[in-house]
């Protein structure tokens, strides 16, 4: 009987309705701020599935790499722990130079990550659980130079500005960091979205995407393609390292990239992997419902679970995400 | 025999081919030092492979032992079967929970004696097992790999959230199997590695003796023909996920069953050994081995495991050298220091030759059949 009592005890889990009725809209419309930033990083492991069928483990590092970038830059640039007074033309300058800075950061390592790691196993015509594995290593290494180079504490917060109320919609406030992560976020995915779609490179992504036999022999630059095809995720990296710091001032550790790459590779299969409007749909999903999740368990930790149980849920029933892979096709 | 041999690939050495086509019984006979030599690897403590000052003997030596046993179990998941499993630890968590929740005071479950949780931890983990693989293992490859990666971080969360697993504060106490000493002390305490070390190695034994045979019976080439192609083995007849929910399940088991060593052996259990990254250093042990091959992954286990207890000073960087390590071996030995992969191609020729009538010539069939079933050469 103690088995029953220990399952049925109320410190098992709760179910807190009341809070999650209150928070809903406040809980959706953060949910989307934070399945933005997921968004961003789930079309850079999208891009590189969809290019070499390769999960880039290593993405996540990626990501930290422009943070670290970002943080730096910003401390640099005089930010802290308290909010700059600094108008708003200097503050949107000095934020643009810092989210150049990431995007620099995350695009070179994500090329290095290619050139160093990838490539050879490429030439070596290598089985895909070797690329796998060798994802999975760098992801280690780079973590734990970080670990070795800047400790196992976090960097300082660095505070750009403090969030005010802008509007209010059923209830839920608005404030100007929600708006400015959700806008510029889509503009960026509207951007890259035209960018494979309409542009001479991007057809020579979705080509080779398709079949990189035939794109090579119709002249399309495979190994330029993959490179950019990196360049690119680590570029997105970049500008999603912004938008999480801006939203989680002191998350930046050597391993704090991880747990965030995973649920954004799960926003990626969630939508469909190797489809970039998949991945936009899956990590705004898996923004929402992890908040939802988190609320309505009462404990943060809860919307990583909810986050895999989603997924798990979801590839039963449609065993290729919600829009279907392959970035080649994704165009509807 | 001349044959065969010349057909045999280079790479699977000429020890390799040597101890195979040795009989049974003489195989048995050459292994029984080597058995009783790592029986008192402990108590001898050999000057230059011993951790000490740095780290206790004969716990460094659990440790690996441990490490290996869960090798073996993950080497059934990704060395035979060829699924990628990141989640591993998962299972080992799992196992240590159970072991903890049914003898440490701290929980509120009935109390049962330390060894019968072992079974039951295996009965459970396996349990877990089947419950996972049901819905993912029809998932292709890659997206397994990421569910499994989810299933460890869940029940880690699990382990932190739920406020009757303890989080942090954990479980002090965890039991140990029964025996004192003449002072009163028990035999299995925390502090003293031998027996723990001599438990461990039995159960391992016991471990190979089944997956072995497991490897050499119609499961084994099941698994071998769904890491090799899996489309191509399901339309030659296999029901590829019956045979794969079998690799998940005796693998979890396994992991269950060093998880619920662990926790006896340290007598402590709380969140803090369940990160992805214990689940990615299995990996590597089971790579670094060579995946697939027994021997190989419990020499990769206790690579990955003795390393840091014996040069302390690189114990803070061991995923750092893990790591590098995983992506130079990738590159340059792919099949892991002791490879597995020929195996299947010799099989594969053994069969042939059989269709065309000439198996009495083949010589490496002891590496294959169960001993004294086919014509042997003298």
């Amino acid at each position: 009987m103690h088995q029953l009592a220990f399952l049925a005890d109320s410190s098992w889990i709760t179910f807190d309705v009341d809070s999650f009725r209150q928070q809903f809209w406040d809980n959706t419309f953060n949910g989307l701020t934070f399945g933005a930033i997921y968004a961003l990083i789930a079309i850079g492991y999208t891009l590189v599935y969809g290019v070499l069928q390769l999960i880039n483990f290593a993405h996540s590092e990626v990501f930290i790499t422009g943070a670290y970038a970002l943080v730096f830059t910003l401390t640099g640039l005089g930010f802290s722990g308290s909010p700059p007074g600094l108008g708003a033309g200097a503050l949107i300058a000095d934020l643009i130079v810092a989210m150049l800075a990431a995007m620099l950061a995350s695009g070179v390592i994500a090329v290095v990550l290619e050139r160093v790691a990838y490539r050879p196993l490429r030439n070596r015509g290598a089985p895909r659980l070797a690329f796998l594995i060798t994802a999975i290593g760098m992801s280690f290494t780079i973590q734990y130079l970080f670990f070795i180079w800047r400790g196992a504490s976090a960097e300082p917060a660095v505070i750009m500005f403090v969030p005010t109320p802008v509007f209010e919609v059923f209830g839920a406030t608005i404030t100007d960091q929600q708006l400015v992560i959700v806008v510029a976020a889509i503009v960026l995915m509207v951007l890259t979205d035209m960018f494979v779609n309409r542009t001479r490179f991007g057809r020579g992504v979705r080509a080779v995407a398709q079949d990189p036999d035939t794109a090579t022999l119709m002249g399309v630059n495979k190994e330029r393609v993959i490179l950019l095809t990196f360049l690119l995720g680590g570029i997105l990296a970049g500008a999603a390292a912004l938008f999480y710091v801006m939203k989680v001032p002191s998350g930046v550790v050597f391993n704090g990239g991880f747990v965030l790459g995973i649920k954004a590779f799960a926003a990626a299969v969630l939508g469909g992997i190797g489809n970039i409007r998949g991945a936009v749909l899956g990590g705004l999903l898996i923004g929402v419902v992890g908040n939802y999740g988190q609320t309505l368990l009462g404990n943060a930790q809860w919307s990583d679970v909810i986050a895999f149980v989603v997924l798990v849920v979801v590839l039963m029933f449609r065993p290729t995400g919600i829009l279907g892979e392959s970035l080649g096709k994704a165009r509807a | 025999m001349t044959t065969s041999q010349a057909a045999r690939p280079r790479r699977a050495g000429r020890l390799g081919e040597w101890w195979n086509n040795l009989p049974r019984p003489q195989q048995w006979a050459a292994l029984v030092p080597i058995v009783v030599l790592i029986y008192f690897l402990p108590v001898l403590n050999p000057p230059l492979l011993t951790t000490e000052p740095y780290t206790n003997f004969p716990i460094a030596m659990v440790h690996a032992a441990e490490l290996a046993m869960v090798a073996i179990g993950l080497n059934v998941v990704v060395g035979q079967a060829g699924l990628l499993d990141l989640g591993y630890v998962g299972f080992f968590a799992v196992g240590a929970y159970v072991a903890a929740l049914l003898t440490s005071k701290d929980s509120m479950l009935h109390k049962l004696p330390y060894l019968a949780t072992l079974p039951l931890a295996m009965v459970v983990t396996m349990l877990a097992g089947v419950l996972l693989g049901l819905p993912t293992l029809r998932l292709r490859g890659d997206y397994l790999a990421i569910v499994t990666l989810g299933f460890g971080e869940i029940v880690r969360l699990l382990a932190t959230i739920v406020p009757d697993l303890k989080g942090q504060v954990g479980f002090q106490a965890v039991g140990h199997p029964p025996g004192t000493k003449a002072d009163g002390s028990p035999i299995f305490a925390a502090n003293n590695g031998t027996p723990w070390y001599w438990l461990v190695v039995t159960l391992i034994i016991i471990l190979l003796l089944f997956v072995g045979n497991l490897e050499r019976s119609r499961v084994g080439r099941a698994w071998v023909a769904i890491r090799e192609d899996e489309d191509a083995a399901e339309l030659m007849g296999v029901p590829t996920f019956k045979f794969k929910l079998w690799a998940f399940a005796i693998g979890a088991a396994i992991g269950g069953l060093s998880g619920a060593l662990v926790a006896g052996q340290t007598g402590f259990m709380n969140n803090q050994n369940f990160s992805v990254a214990f689940s990615v250093l299995y990996l590597a042990a089971v790579i670094l081995g060579g995946s697939g091959n027994k021997v190989g992954v419990m020499v990769g286990a206790f690579i990955v495991s003795y390393i840091p207890d014996r040069f302390t000073n690189l114990s803070d960087r061991k995923y750092l050298i893990f790591g590098l390590f995983l992506v130079v071996l990738m590159i340059f030995r792919p099949q892991g220091l002791l490879g597995a992969r020929q195996r299947l191609l010799s099989r594969g020729r053994q069969a042939y030759q059989r269709l065309i009538g000439r198996g009495e010539q083949i010589s490496s069939e002891s590496s294959v059949a169960p001993s004294g079933e086919e014509g042997r050469p003298a």
